[in-house]
């Protein structure tokens, strides 16, 4: 199964015919991902690498039967390209896009809410790398062949850091069921709570691993959430150990700015919560292979 | 991006609250010159960095003469204040406000902040001002209320009022209150302001409600839709060299190890530093280079890690994945060649093509140590670091 994504999943690109979007789409169509057309507005009735081009997400829903959108709208325009999809009815949006204003993204949360939860479109970033399920479809900027398909769900803020994880599974044959980039803003479309409840159900996942940093509390209310509602084990890394307080590290939302909040304090909690820690980002790998091995 | 006191309380006064009557002064003549144009008999003379609790570091004097204002603005002018905000290094004051003294009758704490957790505006408020929240919050956590704001309708009147009374405000300031909160809200939503903090807010024995400080912190990534702001920027309060890899897109903090870091993605290179640390060093750096790290980036790159002279080892650690690792190869071959590098130089490459990658590397001749793990490269780099102290040790003995 995987989550969010499969081989059969109607893919749109918005933000499709400018220069980045162009490159990432050929990207998932290699791999395998069912892309079914773009949206750039304006340039609806054009054929971009041999898939049709929509002026509107509603064109791309009843046209083309789009279900997952991936957004490489610039920051300026890329929370109403987010309430387009949402309304339009795509179920699964991942928005690559980096810098977006956190009030822009406090007014995209407001009316996701607004629909009821089954109608809610799931939005994962903005800033991430996006979803891969080995094997079956990418909707994202990683790169594909470091991913052994599998049964291991990661769920993490960041893109090289993730692929680092995949890199030493990969070197120990452990492969991976879907891999989540939520991204590294401080207002973010889905949680690692909220992406936990979702390997929770899916029957492929056996353990899975979240790759937490400074700053925020979501990664101890992953842990809370998985004390309390999970059957699989979750294992975590939290990187920043060295980050000094009040500064930002490259991420607008990895900064320490209250109790709880630095990696410390964060392993800490989540180990009081029974997650599993990575004593070291070289040690994930092997952290993963040791919770399967006594399963 | 942070704005100054002054920056701040120009902009609230724009929204109907009240401060106290103010001018800014380079020198200490100009700081008399304010205090004859406001009148009175009490000035605060207030060094202006990007800090809070700047009147504990000695930044705030009160001052009852012209001879005390011009000999606290000498003393201010230039002086490397240090708080607990500003790190060691601290920030030099080069500009002050001098403000017409306020005769306090009760001093406050408001603050309004994008709350990560509920994805709302909160508005934050105490009856103890003066001190600072974080104090409060672990000494008298009771004594903070905290209103959230439905960002659909905005800040409601009756939300201003339970804040107002939760200060302990009299029914006769009540509308002047609500009209300072609802005031501070709109400047925070018209201007994509992420934290707003007045402390104190102080009701005068005239009865008045005036900011006594303020502190505003706008979202970077909305500066481009606030022009006006952007122009508030004062570099002289930033890290010079966090400014110049702002200017070449580069992402940089300066820490205070010695082994500089060259990383891409942020998560990386946040593991990459707290394996260093691990492996028994200290980073020099945090160091972003991003998705694109062509040739010309990666030798940018190199001069900004290199420009701190205590850096006494360098480590590259790239993750290709849209990027390949025999581009990234090239680019670091030819920095070195470029850049006369005096310290070593440890190279981990992983990702799409680094078999070729880690061939460029090996066959351009130059010294550069190559690790295929994270934590052989951090190895290495504390290694490596450890040789040249250890050699400039028994070159001074």
């Amino acid at each position: 199964m995987a989550i969010f994504i499969n081989e059969t999943t109607r893919i749109v690109v918005q933000g499709f015919t400018g220069k980045i979007g162009t490159f990432h789409a050929q990207d998932m169509i290699n791999y395998g991902s069912n892309v079914v057309g773009g949206i750039t507005p304006g340039k609806g009735g054009q054929i971009h690498l041999g898939l049709p081009v929509f002026n509107t997400a509603k064109e791309a829903v009843q046209q083309a039967g789009a279900e997952a959108s991936i957004i490489f709208v610039p920051p300026a325009f890329a929370a109403d390209s987010i309430m387009e999809a949402a309304d339009a009815g795509i179920k699964y949006c991942v928005a690559i896009t980096d810098g977006i204003p956190t009030q822009d993204m406090m007014t995209v949360k407001n009316f996701l809410r607004r629909f009821p939860k089954d109608q809610r479109m799931i939005l994962t970033g903005p800033n991430c790398a996006g979803t891969i399920s080995p094997g079956r479809a990418m909707l994202g900027i990683m790169p594909g062949h470091i991913y052994l398909p599998g049964n291991v769900g990661i769920v993490g803020r960041s893109g090289t850091l993730g692929y680092e994880a995949a890199d030493q599974m990969k070197r120990l044959g452990i492969g991976v069921s879907s891999s989540v980039g939520i991204g590294g803003d401080p207002i973010n479309g889905s949680s690692h709570r909220d992406i936990l409840e979702h390997f929770e159900t899916d029957p492929e996942t056996k353990v899975v691993l979240m790759i937490g940093e400074i700053g925020g509390p979501q990664e101890v209310e992953a842990g809370l959430y998985a004390k309390e509602h999970m059957t699989k084990p979750v294992i975590a890394y939290i990187a920043g150990l060295t980050a000094p307080e009040g500064r930002r590290m490259g991420h607008a939302g990895a900064i320490i700015s209250s109790a709880g909040e630095s990696a410390a304090e964060k392993v800490a909690l989540l180990k009081d919560l029974g997650v599993v820690i990575c004593p070291t980002p070289a040690a994930m790998g092997d952290t993963v292979a040791a919770v399967l091995a006594a399963m | 991006m942070d704005i100054h006191e002054y920056q701040a309380k120009d902009i609230l006064s724009g929204y109907g609250v009240k401060i106290a009557e103010g001018g800014l002064a380079y020198s200490p003549e100009d700081a008399v010159q304010r205090t004859r144009e406001i009148g009175g008999h009490v000035w605060a003379v207030k060094a202006q960095i990007h800090s809070g609790a700047r009147g504990k570091a000695g930044g705030i004097k009160i001052c009852k003469t012209h001879d005390e204002v011009q000999a606290a603005a000498s003393e201010l002018l230039g002086k490397r204040l240090v708080t607990h905000q500003t790190g060691p290094s601290g920030k030099v004051c080069s500009r002050l406000y001098v403000e017409a003294g306020t005769d306090i009758a009760k001093e406050l704490y408001f603050c309004l902040l994008v709350d990560r957790s509920s994805e709302r505006i909160v508005m934050v408020g105490s009856a103890q001002g003066g001190m600072e929240i974080e104090e409060l919050a672990i000494n008298n956590p009771d004594a903070i209320t905290k209103i959230y704001i439905e960002p659909a309708v905005g800040l409601q009147d009756y939300q201003a009022r339970e804040m107002a009374f939760a200060l302990g405000l009299q029914a006769e300031i009540l509308s002047h209150a609500v009209k300072t909160i609802k005031g501070c809200y709109r400047a925070l939503r018209d201007l994509d302001v992420s934290m707003l903090e007045i402390n104190p807010l102080v009701v005068t024995r005239n009865g008045e409600l005036v900011a006594l400080d303020a502190k505003m912190g706008i979202d970077d990534n909305a500066l481009f839709r606030q022009l006006k702001i952007s122009e508030l920027r004062d570099k002289t309060q930033e890290d010079p060299r966090e400014m110049a890899a702002a200017d070449r897109g580069l992402s940089y903090v300066g820490l205070d190890g010695d082994i500089g870091c060259m990383i891409n993605g942020a998560g990386l290179a946040m593991a990459t530093m707290d394996m260093i640390k691990l492996a028994g060093g200290e980073p020099a750096n945090f160091l972003d280079v991003g998705g694109g790290a062509s040739a010309e980036r990666t030798e940018k790159a190199f001069r900004l890690v290199l420009a701190d002279k205590g850096v006494k080892a360098m480590l590259v650690n790239i993750f290709a994945g849209i990027n390949r690792c025999d581009w990234i190869a090239e680019g670091v071959v030819q920095a070195v060649r470029k850049i006369d590098m005096k310290v070593p130089l440890i190279v981990r490459l992983s990702g799409t093509n680094v078999e070729e990658g880690r061939r460029i590397i090996a066959e351009s001749g130059l010294p550069i140590i190559t690790a295929d793990t994270l934590a052989e490269a951090a190895e290495k780099a504390v290694q490596a670091r450890n040789e040249v102290v250890a050699k400039e040790a028994a070159l001074e003995i």
